[in-house]
C-alpha cells in the first residue's frame, strides 16, 4: 500500500467518524423528534413561569431539597405569583406530572441527562 | 605580541561571549534587518568554483556589498523554486504548513543558545521561509498578508536568507524536541538550495566540492598527492610499531573498497586516525582497497544542493562497481554517514553488482546494510573486538581519561550510539561519559558542521561551540578527563578550537586512533610511543609488559563470559 | 499587537453570533453557517492532506533518537529508532496520544561563568495533554447531542467526567481542564518574551477561539442553562438533514455556535491542521531501515557527474609515475 492510499484510508476514517452522527441517526431509522412534553389537563401555569421552569428546574428541586431536609422547612413561596406551595417532588409536583415516564423520562432520555431523584423517591402508585 | 583579528578565537574574550542577552530586540523580526558582523558569516563563493561545476550566476562579490549582483528576474527564480521545491518534498510543504510555534525548539539550538539570536531559534529559522511560503502560496497569507504571518519577498529577505542558512549546521538536535518532528536542517538545505539558484554559496561549502568533483576528495589532493600521504603515514606507523603495513591503491578484485572523509588525510588527529585504520586493516589481513577517485566519504553537496549530493555521491558505488569489491567500508565520518544512511542508497543505489556485507573474520552479516553494502567502521571493530578477533591491552591508554562526543550526524541520522562506547570502553579504562542532555540523540553540534567550520565564521563557532564545551569542561573538572573522543572529521577538526577555548587541557581523538594504540600487534616492537608519537606514560618502565598480558586475559575472559561466542 | 487584534476577532465574532440570532438571523446561524462550516472543515482537510499526499517523500529521513538496529548483541531502540512497521507504529501513537517529544523538554540556562545547565521543563506537555485531551473528551461527550438514541457508551463517558457529582447539572471536569489549560498555553505565550517575540495573530487568534468556546459553553452548561432539549431538537436537524432553529434557544448559544463554526472553517487553513499533519511528518513515521531496503526517489534525474574516466583522463600520467594502476595505459 503506497502513501496516498494510506492516506486516502486515514481521511476516510477521518470522515466516517465526523460524520458518525449522520449515519447513526440514518442506521436507527432517523432520529426521533423532540419528545413533546405533556402537560397536566387543567393547569394553566407550574410553580414558576415556564421559561425559568425551563431551564432551572433542576435548581429549583434541589433548593427545595436542602430547605425541606436540611433547614425543616416546608413552604415556598411562588417568586412569579407569590402563591405558596409545599416543597415536596412526590407531594407537589407530581400531584399535576403525574407520570414519571412522560413528564421526566423522556426528555431526560432525549438530552441524556442523569437525574438522581429516584434514588431515593418513590414514584407514586396509581394513574 | 600582535593583536588577534576577529577569525582568530583570541580575539574573543570569555566574559563577552558569555554576555548573552535572550531578550529579543524591541522592532519585530520581520523589521529587524541583518547585521553582517564580520566573525558571524562566511564568505561567499568564488566564480570559478561555482562555473566548475555549472552553477548559476558565477561572480566574485561580497557579503557586505550593497549589490549582491542577483539575476534580474530573482525573485522569480526564488517563487518558481520554491513552488518546485513544494512539490517536491514532502518535509517543506508539511513543516511549512504545521509548526504552531509552541517554542519547544527554542533554547535546543547551540546557537540560540550561545548566542541568543531569536533568528537562531529554529522556529524563527524557519519562519523566514515560512513567511515567504504563507505570502505566495496560501489563501489566508495572500489575503490578509502581515496579520497572516505573511511578508514580501524582498532583496534583504535573501540577504537575511543568507545570514542564517549559513548559520544552522542541519544537526537536527531540535527536531527530536519538536512535536511534530519537524527538522530544521530540511528547512535549511531548501534555503541553500534557493540561494544557490541565486549563485550565493559559501566558499567554504562550494570550494570542497568543486574540489571533490575534480580530484575525488574536498582537499583537492590529487592521485599521486594522496598516495604521497599515506606513505608518509606509513613511516610514522613503523616508526611507533615497528611495522610496515601496506597500502593497497585502487586495487582490483579487493574484498572491501574502503572510503574515508579527506579530513582524515591531514593533521592531527585526522592523520591518526587514518594510521589506524591501516594499522587495524594490516593486523587482521582485510583484503581492501583505497580508491584515489572515491577518495572522500563525505559530502559537502549535502551542504549545498540534493542535487550536489547525488554528483559528488555516485563514484563511490561507481567505484565499487569498476574495481569489483565486495562491499563498502565507511571510515568515522558525520555528515559523510549522513549521507551514507540516508541518502546514498536512493540516490546512486540500490547497488545489486555487490554482496551484502559480511566481515570474512567472524562471518557476521550486517544485516543492517543489506541493500545499500556499506558498514560503518565501528559496526566492523565492534563485531571484531567481540569476537575477540583484536589483541588489546587497554592500559595502554591508562594515561587518557576519555569522554565521547556522539556526532550530530550519526546519532539523529542513523542511531549509532552503542557501537562507539563498545570499542572505548574495550581499549580504554577510563570512559566518562558527559551530561545526558549533551549526548546521544540529545548530543550538541561542535559549532562547525554542514560548512560552517571556516575560522571567519569564528564568533559562531565558538558560540555554537560553548554547550558542547561546558559539557567536556563539566567531565573535565568532574573525573579529570583530558582527551575528547569523536568519530567525525569535522569535529576533529573545529573541536579542537572549542575544547582549547572552552575547556583548555582537553584534547581530541578519534575512536580508531584509541583502538589502534590499544592493540597488541603480531611482531610489534615494544610500544613506547603512540601514534603521535608522544612517548607513552609508564612504557618504558620493565615490568608493563607482564602487566599488559594479565590485562589482556582479564579482557578476554570477560568477552567468553558475556557470551559473546553465541552470535553466529 | 498581535494579541488584541485576535481578542478583539473573536469577540466581535462571538456578538456577531449572539446579537445576530438575537436579531432573528437564527436561520443563519443556526442552519446556513454551521453547513457551510462543516462543509468547509471537511472539505478544507482532503484538500489539505490530498496535497501533502500528492508531494513525494523523495528521502527516508527519520529523525533517530535511540540505538539503530545493528549488530544482534547490541540492543535495538525499537521505538525511538524502530526498523519495522510495528515501531513506527509505536513511535507514532506514543507520538500522537503522549505527545512523548514534548515529554523529552528541557529548559536551558546559561550560568555566568559559561555553564550550561539543562532542567526538565514539563508545563508544556502538561498544558498541552490537557487541554488536547479534554477537548478530545469534551468532543465526545457533544454526540449525545447529535444522535438519537444515545448509545450507553457516550453516556458513560460523560458520568465518568462528571464523576465528581457536584451541581446540577452534573460538573464536568473537562469543564474546567479546558480552559485553564488553554489560559495557562496562552499566558505562557505572552510572559515569555522569545515566545512572545515568535507569536503571529495565526498563534492567538485560535487560542482566543478555543477560549471562547470553552467559556460560552460553560456559561451554557451552568450559568444561563439554556434549554438542553431545544438545542438538540437544532443539532439533531443539522444532522439529519430536516433542520430546524427552536424558539426556546438562547442567543448566547448562537453565539458559542457561531465560534464553534469559524473554528471548524478556520481549522484546515491554519495551523491548526497540524492534527492531521502530525501523521505525515517524515522524520517520524519512517522506519531507519536505509541500509537495509531501498527507498525510491519518485523524481530521480540523472546529474551532471565526473566519471572516472574522465578522472583518469585527467591524472592518468601522474598516476603511472607513482605506480597507481590505470584502466587506459
Amino acid at each position: 500500500m503506497n502513501d496516498k492510499s494510506k492516506s486516502i484510508v486515514g481521511l476516510v476514517i477521518f470522515l466516517a467518524l465526523v460524520i458518525f452522527p449522520v449515519l447513526y441517526n440514518f442506521a436507527v431509522g432517523g432520529a426521533g423528534p423532540r419528545p413533546e412534553l405533556e402537560l397536566p389537563e387543567g393547569e394553566s401555569r407550574c410553580v414558576e413561569d415556564k421559561d425559568f421552569m425551563t431551564a432551572h428546574h433542576m435548581d429549583l428541586l434541589l433548593e427545595w431539597r436542602d430547605a425541606v431536609v436540611r433547614q425543616g422547612k416546608k413552604n415556598y413561596t411562588s417568586q412569579a405569583f407569590g402563591e405558596i406551595y409545599e416543597m415536596s417532588l412526590t407531594g407537589t409536583c407530581m400531584n399535576c406530572h403525574t407520570k414519571r415516564e412522560t413528564f421526566c423520562t423522556r426528555c431526560h432520555d432525549y438530552a441524556d441527562v442523569d437525574n438522581d431523584c429516584w434514588g431515593c423517591h418513590v414514584e407514586p402508585e396509581g394513574q | 605580541m600582535t593583536m588577534a583579528k576577529f577569525d582568530e578565537p583570541g580575539y574573543y574574550k570569555h566574559e563577552d561571549l558569555l554576555k548573552v542577552d535572550y531578550h529579543p530586540p524591541r522592532t519585530g523580526w520581520m523589521d529587524t534587518p541583518v547585521d553582517f558582523r564580520p566573525g558571524t558569516y562566511i564568505y561567499p563563493g568564488k566564480a570559478k568554483n561555482l562555473k566548475y561545476l555549472d552553477l548559476p550566476n558565477p561572480r566574485n562579490w561580497a557579503v557586505t556589498d550593497e549589490d549582491w549582483k542577483l539575476q534580474e528576474n530573482w525573485k522569480e527564480i526564488v517563487l518558481d523554486g520554491m513552488a518546485e521545491r513544494l512539490r517536491r518534498y514532502r518535509t517543506f510543504r508539511l513543516f511549512m504548513d504545521i509548526c504552531v510555534r509552541c517554542g519547544a525548539c527554542a533554547d535546543k539550538c547551540h546557537f540560540f543558545i550561545g548566542g541568543g539570536d531569536p533568528k537562531n531559534m529554529p522556529v524563527l529559522r524557519a519562519e523566514l521561509l515560512r513567511s515567504i511560503y504563507r505570502k505566495d502560496f496560501t489563501a489566508l497569507g495572500k489575503i490578509l498578508g502581515k496579520i497572516a504571518g505573511a511578508r514580501e519577498l524582498t532583496y534583504d529577505v535573501i540577504k537575511e536568507w543568507f545570514y542564517y542558512f549559513y548559520q544552522c549546521t542541519e544537526c537536527r538536535r531540535c527536531s527530536v524536541f519538536c512535536p511534530y518532528g519537524i527538522d530544521t536542517a530540511e528547512i535549511t538545505m531548501m534555503g541553500r538550495e534557493l540561494l544557490g539558484l541565486l549563485g550565493l554559496y559559501v566558499n567554504w561549502a562550494i570550494e570542497p566540492v568543486a574540489n571533490c568533483f575534480r580530484t575525488g576528495n574536498h582537499l583537492g589532493i590529487p592521485p599521486h598527492g594522496l598516495l604521497d600521504t599515506l606513505e608518509f603515514m606509513v613511516d610514522d606507523i613503523e616508526e611507533a610499531t615497528g611495522i610496515k603495513v601496506d597500502i593497497p591503491m585502487n586495487k582490483k578484485g579487493a574484498e572491501v573498497l574502503f572510503v574515508t572523509p579527506s579530513g582524515d588525510y591531514v593533521a592531527e588527529p585526522g592523520i591518526q586516525t587514518c594510521m589506524s585504520y591501516m594499522i587495524l586493516f594490516n593486523e587482521i589481513g582485510l583484503d581492501y582497497t583505497w580508491s584515489t577517485y572515491a577518495s572522500e566519504g563525505g559530502n559537502f553537496g549535502l551542504f549545498t544542493s540534493h542535487e550536489m549530493i547525488k554528483r559528488l555521491n555516485a563514484k563511490i558505488y561507481a567505484e565499487a562497481k569498476r574495481l569489483g569489491v565486495k562491499w563498502i567500508l565507511g571510515g568515522e565520518c558525520g555528515h559523510m554517514w549522513r549521507t551514507m544512511h540516508q541518502y546514498m542508497n536512493t540516490v546512486n543505489g540500490p547497488p545489486d553488482f555487490l554482496e551484502v556485507p559480511k566481515s570474512p573474520f567472524t562471518g557476521t552479516v550486517f544485516e543492517n546494510a543489506r541493500s545499500a553494502k556499506i558498514v560503518h567502521i565501528m559496526e566492523f571493530t565492534a563485531d571484531l573486538i567481540k569476537h575477540g578477533k583484536l589483541k588489546l591491552d587497554p592500559s595502554r591508554n591508562d594515561h587518557i581519561r576519555v569522554t565521547f562526543h556522539d556526532s550530530c550526524n550519526t546519532a539523529r541520522g542513523m542511531g549509532i550510539l552503542e557501537e562507539p562506547r563498545y570499542v572505548m570502553k574495550s581499549v580504554c579504562n577510563n570512559f566518562f561519559e558527559m551530561p545526558e542532555n549533551t549526548i546521544r540523540e540529545q548530543t550538541f553540534c561542535c559549532g562547525g558542521g554542514a560548512g560552517l567550520g571556516t575560522d571567519e565564521n569564528m564568533e559562531m563557532r565558538l558560540r555554537g561551540g560553548l554547550p558542547r564545551g561546558s559539557a567536556v569542561k563539566y567531565v573535565q573538572e568532574k573525573y579529570g578527563v583530558n582527551q575528547l573522543a569523536a568519530m567525525c572529521a569535522i569535529d576533529r577538526a573545529t573541536l579542537i578550537t572549542v575544547c582549547d577555548y572552552w575547556a583548555p587541557g582537553v584534547k581530541v581523538t578519534g575512536i580508531s586512533e584509541l583502538v589502534a594504540n590499544a592493540m597488541i600487534l603480531k611482531g610489534e616492537k615494544k610500544r613506547t610511543k603512540n601514534l603521535r608519537l608522544e612517548t607513552i606514560p609508564g612504557a618504558e618502565e620493565e615490568d608493563t609488559a607482564q602487566g599488559n598480558i594479565e590485562h589482556l586475559e582479564t579482557i578476554e575472559g570477560m568477552h567468553t563470559t558475556k557470551g559473546g561466542s553465541s552470535n553466529e | 499587537m498581535n494579541v488584541f487584534i485576535s481578542l478583539a476577532a473573536v469577540v466581535f465574532l462571538f456578538l456577531a453570533g449572539l446579537l445576530g440570532a438575537g436579531a432573528g438571523l437564527d436561520a443563519l446561524f443556526g442552519i446556513v453557517i454551521p453547513y457551510i462550516a462543516i462543509f468547509l472543515f471537511l472539505g478544507g482537510l482532503i484538500y489539505r492532506v490530498m496535497i501533502w499526499a500528492n508531494v513525494p517523500v523523495p528521502f527516508r529521513i527519520p529523525t533517530t533518537s535511540g540505538q539503530e538496529k545493528s549488530l544482534p548483541w547490541i540492543k535495538q531502540s525499537k521505538l525511538d529508532n524502530p526498523s519495522s512497521t510495528l515501531g513506527v507504529i509505536g513511535r507514532m501513537a506514543l507520538e500522537i496520544l503522549c505527545f512523548r517529544s514534548l515529554l523529552k523538554n528541557t529548559k536551558t540556562e546559561l550560568h555566568e561563568d559559561g555553564h550550561v545547565a539543562y532542567g526538565s521543563s514539563l508545563w508544556l506537555w502538561l498544558g498541552s495533554m490537557a487541554f488536547h485531551w479534554s477537548m478530545l473528551i469534551i468532543l465526545l461527550r457533544h454526540i449525545r447531542l447529535f444522535i438519537e438514541p444515545v448509545p450507553g457508551a457516550i453516556t458513560f463517558l460523560h458520568k465518568l467526567d462528571g464523576f465528581l457529582q457536584i451541581g446540577a447539572p452534573v460538573f464536568y471536569v473537562t469543564s474546567f481542564i479546558f480552559p485553564i489549560a488553554l489560559l495557562y498555553l496562552l499566558f505562557r505565550r505572552l510572559g515569555d518574551p522569545k515566545l512572545r517575540y515568535i507569536s503571529l495573530v495565526n498563534d492567538y487568534f485560535p487560542l482566543f477561539l478555543l477560549i471562547g468556546v470553552g467559556i460560552s459553553g460553560f456559561w451554557l452548561r451552568y450559568i444561563s442553562k439554556t434549554d438542553i432539549a431545544s438545542v438538540k431538537e437544532l443539532t439533531v436537524g443539522l444532522m439529519s438533514f430536516r433542520p430546524v432553529t427552536p424558539a426556546a434557544i438562547s442567543p448566547l448559544f448562537y453565539g458559542h455556535l457561531f465560534l464553534v463554526c469559524v473554528l471548524l472553517g478556520y481549522f484546515p487553513f491554519s495551523k491548526l491542521v497540524h492534527m492531521a499533519g502530525v501523521f505525515f511528518s517524515p522524520t517520524r513515521n519512517l522506519a531507519n531501515t536505509n541500509r537495509e531496503a531501498h527507498h525510491a526517489n519518485p523524481w530521480d534525474y540523472p546529474v551532471k557527474v565526473h566519471t572516472y574516466e574522465e578522472y583518469e583522463d585527467e591524472f592518468r600520467e601522474k598516476m603511472k609515475a607513482v605506480g597507481i594502476p590505470v584502466e587506459k595505459e
